[in-house]
Order: C-alpha cells, then structure tokens, then sequence
C-alpha cells in the first residue's frame, strides 16, 4: 500500500465518527422531516405507526397555510429577523467604534459587554420579563416617576401614535423581542467587526485625515468601505441564525401579543395540538423561505458587486 | 455644523473648523456610549443578582428599591429554597445541577475529541471527500434546528431515549460537532507543516505527530472550542424542552428555572434559579475570556 493511500485511509478513519453523527443526527433526520410532512402523524400514534407508509398527500400544508394566521406569521418572521439582524449588527458596530482605541478600563468594558451572548437565555430572558413587567418592574417604575402609564411591554400588541392627526401603530410587544435580539447578539456582531477594525492598515486614515477629512467623513467614506466584506458575512450569518431562532421569542411572550414567529408556530403545532405531520410541513415551510430569501440576497449581492 | 464654517466673519474668536467640532463631540459621545454600554450589560446581570435576594413582599410595596439589606443577603432564603430536594417541599436544583453538568461535560468531552480528528484530516490529509467535507460543515452549520427537532423527538420517542440523558447527550455532540471542527481545522492549518514534517521523519507516525506536535502547539484553541462546547449545551433549551420535560429527575438546569415561571413561585426565586444557571457560565467566562474571544472569530460560534 503506498504512503497515499495509508493517509487516505487514515484520513477516513479519523473523520467517520464526525461524519457517522453528522449523518445520523442531521442529515438524515432532516431528509425524514420532509418526508413525514407528506404523512398524517398524530403524536399518540407515534408507537404504531409506519414511517414508510406510502399514504402521502399534501393535506399538512393545506392545513398549515390555510390558517388566516399563516401569513400574519410569516410577514411577523420575517420583520423580526430583519430589525433583530440590523439593530444588532449596528450596535455592534458603534460598540466596536467605542472600544477601539485603548482607555482605562477598557478590558472589564469589553468583558462585560460579552455578557448578553455567553449568558443562558432563560436567565436573561427572566431578567427582562420581570424588568419590564407592568406592576412590579423597574422599568414601568422608572416610567412612573415621568407621569407615564403602566405598559405591559410584553402582553400589549400595538400602540397608538398620535402625531399631528396622522394615526401610527406602532408594535409594542414585538419591537420589544426585536429589542431583545439585539441587546442579545450585538456582542457577536461586535467582536468581528472589532477584529477587522483592529487589523485594517492604519495609512489610509492617516492620509485621510492629512488631506482634512473630519472624523464621520473618515468613517464613512474611509473606514466603512473597508468593512464591507466583514459586514456581509454577519447579516448573513446573523439573518440565518434569527429567523431560525426559536428560544428567545418562545421565553419572552410564547409568541403572543402579535410576535409568533414560525419557529414557535412549529412547536405549537408538535405540542399543542400534538400534529406532528403539520409541525413538519410547517418545518419544510421555513427552510424554504429561508432559503428563497438567501437567494434574493445573493443575487442582490453578486449583481451589487458586478455592477 | 458646516454653517460654523461659512458665517464665518468672526475675528476675534477662534474659528471652529467642522473637524474640531467633531473630535470633541465625538470625544463626548464616546464616554456616553461607554456608559450606554455599561448600563445595558450590566444593569440586569446586577437587578438579577439584586431581586434574587430580595423579599418579594417589599419588592412589590415598592418597585424602584429593588437592593437587598444585608439581612436579605445573608439569609439566602431564595437560594436555600431552590436548592432544597422536592420531596421536602423545594425546587430541588441539586440534581438539576448534577444533570446539567452531566451533559454539558459528556458533550464537551465527545465533541472535543471527535472533532480533533475530523479537523486534522481534514486539514492536513488528502483524501477524496475532503472538499464535500469541509462544505458540509458549513451547511449543516447553518440548519435549522427545529426542523432537525422533529424526527429526533420522533425517534427518540420510538426508542424510549427520551427517559435519559443520553439522548441529549448525543445531540449536543451532533449540534457542535460543525462548529469545533471548523473552529479547530481552521486553527491546524496556521501550523507550520514543518513541524510536522520534522515529526514523522523522525519516525513518528501520523496519529504520533497529532498527539506529540499537534495537540500541544494548539492546546489554546482546544481550551477554546471546549469551552464553547460546554457553554451552548449549558445554555441549550429547545431540545432539552422538547426530549425531557416528561422527566423531572431528568431535567436540566435550563428546564428547572422555566418550571419556576409560574404563579406558585414568587418571582425573586426565579431569580435565584436564573443566578445559578449564569453562575458557572460567568466564572468559566472569565477565566478564559481571551481565549473565547479568539476561539469565537476565528470560527463564528452559532447562537
């Protein structure tokens, strides 16, 4: 046997067990996924069944999409994960801005602000909950000592602005959630843009700031352009990993106050009412927005830097 | 701001031109967005510490004074509550906590050794499926979760897994096998191949030059990626939901405090429950916080 084929050989053997739960745990279970969204699936039936019935229709996705909720649900993820994307890439953003360039205190600044990302959900969320709770929060405490009215943050669906005759209604509970994923994720975003800050060549801004420019014309026309790869890559990463996202909404509010996002609807659908069929269909549903929505990007992106 | 500039006929005041204008309210918008900052991360790590001590009876009489007096610390009512077994009437977070540790270590441990391996072939061997490979883990990287929950309840549910941890265990490893071995394979290629080179001519064999060469020159990003490890199976929730809730004895910590969200449990032990969970998270977190930080750029850990 040759040297070459002893690595190969070697090489297989050392990524088998990787590649054996990989399969296993994700790849065929997902293949299955779809296939049980073609079968009528009760949860109680779940000891008997047969999984390679051929009895296959699409009558999970009639069900699933045949909710007047469906749509409401849908345009709900998709406001969620784009707001919850942005916001939290631009705090990290300013984060990194802020924490650039060396002050006393610096690290303890930048270890906390890592706290948010590594903490579990299910404390912070907790954490929020009872700040923003309407009787014995700090938050509507604080809003008290302003004359302003209790506001349930997390149980209120929309509120009413009056500007000037024109009538606004703006989402409370959601843009609340929104909130959350960005206080929760801004870190991520925060230490990879600080990592490509810290290595960009100091020249350009010097030169620039020789020729005159002020600080926000450095930034923007200087520092910015050079971070476009870097920021690319974390809405995309960021975008994926928000709309698939399912712990966070379902701790804050359970998908209530007019924040259900698929993820929850999916669970509800396995749990609630036990339909494990529909909470698959539903399950292919996601992954194929998702995954239309990834191609728009991409082809926006390609034609973006073609043009 | 540029208006400074062009009304500009003042003589006898020096002209503050747009970029000195900038330096300084920059210079104070910087000091206020350190503060900013501050108060978001810290605040409510702070309020939660703070409420877990707190009677809930004055918390309620009056919101806004939310510290505890020294008595309130020293009585860990909350805490001696949480951690009393159910059968004497407490929350029973003594097992809770073993499960948690249990599984977060069992996984890390697995995941670790597994993706040392798959990460070295697939940095350093020629193999065909080496490409397929490396993209692979990429793509299930980026997979929805919950649509994998589905069938493993399914299954779990058929093979009765579902009334032990093992089952957990192992989907843990499943879940972070992509992100470690592409923490790690990205690590092994900025090893000088020299090093290497130099092993096996000295007669070492492959696996003698991973365990002689590799390992030691890469025992930080090792450190790193078992810390990430250990942190997401610490902190998961959806799976331990979905796989467990039907057996308490089984429940982890994340499990624990969501049962402390009800009505029958005042909101300060919650708080106590919450402490518990982030305790550990904190203190590993602070240990090795440089290591995380690189370990966490150099592979884009998922959450």
């Amino acid at each position: 046997m040759t040297l070459q084929r002893r690595e190969a050989r070697l090489a297989w053997f050392l990524v088998l067990p990787a590649v054996l739960i990989v399969l296993g745990l994700v790849v065929i279970p997902v293949l299955w996924n779809v296939a049980m969204s073609f079968q009528r699936i009760r949860l109680i039936e779940l000891q008997t069944f047969n999984f390679l019935s051929t009895d296959v229709s699409l009558e999970n996705f009639r069900r699933v999409t045949g909710l007047s909720r469906f749509w409401e649900v849908v345009r709900t993820t998709v406001g969620y994960t784009f707001f919850g994307t942005i916001l939290s890439i631009g705090m990290g953003m300013w984060a990194a801005l802020v924490v650039k360039k060396a002050f006393i205190g610096r690290s303890l600044v930048r270890g906390l602000m890592l706290f948010p990302y590594v903490a579990p959900v299910i404390a912070v969320s907790f954490v929020w909950k009872i700040m923003l709770n309407p009787s014995f929060g700090i938050t509507n405490h604080w809003l008290d000592i302003f004359g302003v009215q209790p506001i349930d943050f997390l149980g209120r669906r929309d509120f009413t602005l009056d500007l000037l005759g024109w009538e606004l209604n703006a989402p409370v509970a959601l843009s609340v959630v929104i909130a959350f994923e960005a206080w929760r994720y801004f870190p991520f975003a925060f230490l990879f843009i600080l990592a490509r800050l810290q290595a960009l060549p100091g020249e350009l801004d010097e030169a620039a700031k020789v020729d005159g420019a002020t600080l926000s014309q450095r930034f923007f026309y200087v520092t910015l352009p050079q971070m476009k790869g870097v920021l690319s890559v974390l809405f995309l990463l960021r975008f994926i990993w928000t709309f698939n996202k399912f712990d966070d909404v379902q701790l804050l509010t359970g998908g209530s106050a007019g924040t259900e996002v698929i993820t929850v609807s999916i669970v509800n659908w396995l749990q609630g009412r036990s339909d494990v069929g529909s909470a698959a269909a539903l399950g292919v549903i996601l992954a194929v927005i998702l995954v239309m929505l990834l191609f728009v990007y991409f082809k926006w992106f390609f034609e973006e830097e073609t043009a | 701001m540029t208006a400074v500039q062009t009304t500009a006929p003042a003589p006898v005041k020096a002209k503050v031109t747009r970029a000195e204008f900038e330096e300084k309210f920059f210079g104070v918008l910087k000091w206020a967005s350190v503060a900013f900052f501050l108060i978001i991360t810290a605040f409510p790590l702070f309020y939660m510490i703070a409420l877990s001590f707190k009677p809930l009876s004055a918390l309620l009489q009056d919101p806004g004074d939310f510290l505890p007096s020294w008595s309130d610390i020293t009585g860990m009512t909350t805490y001696r509550e949480v951690l009393r077994p159910r059968s004497q009437g407490g929350q029973g977070f003594g097992i809770y906590i073993r499960n948690s540790f249990t599984v977060a270590l069992t996984a890390t441990i697995l995941t670790t050794a597994i993706a040392i391996f798959g990460a070295y072939a697939t940095a350093r061997l020629k193999f065909a499926g080496r490409k397929l490979m490396t993209w692979g883990i990429l793509i299930v990287y980026l997979f929805p979760g919950i649509v994998i929950a589905i069938p493993l309840f399914v299954v779990f549910t058929r093979l009765s897994l579902r009334d032990s941890l093992w089952g957990l265990i192992i989907v843990y490893v499943a879940q972070t096998i992509p992100v470690a071995l592409y923490m790690l394979r990205s690590y092994f290629i900025t090893i000088p191949v020299e090093l290497e080179e130099a092993g096996l001519i000295d007669g070492l064999g492959r696996m003698g030059v991973i365990r002689r060469v590799t390992l030691p020159l890469s025992a930080p990003a090792i450190a790193a990626v078992a810390l990430f490890v250990f942190m997401i199976a610490w902190n998961e929730f959806l799976f331990a939901l979905l796989f467990l809730s039907a057996e308490p004895d089984l429940w982890t910590l994340s499990l624990g405090v969501n049962q402390l969200d009800s009505q029958e449990v005042p909101k300060t032990v919650l708080m106590a429950g919450s402490v518990i969970i982030t305790v550990p998270v904190i203190i590993l977190f602070f240990a090795a916080e440089r290591f995380l930080t690189e370990g966490l750029t150099a592979g884009g850990v998922k959450g």
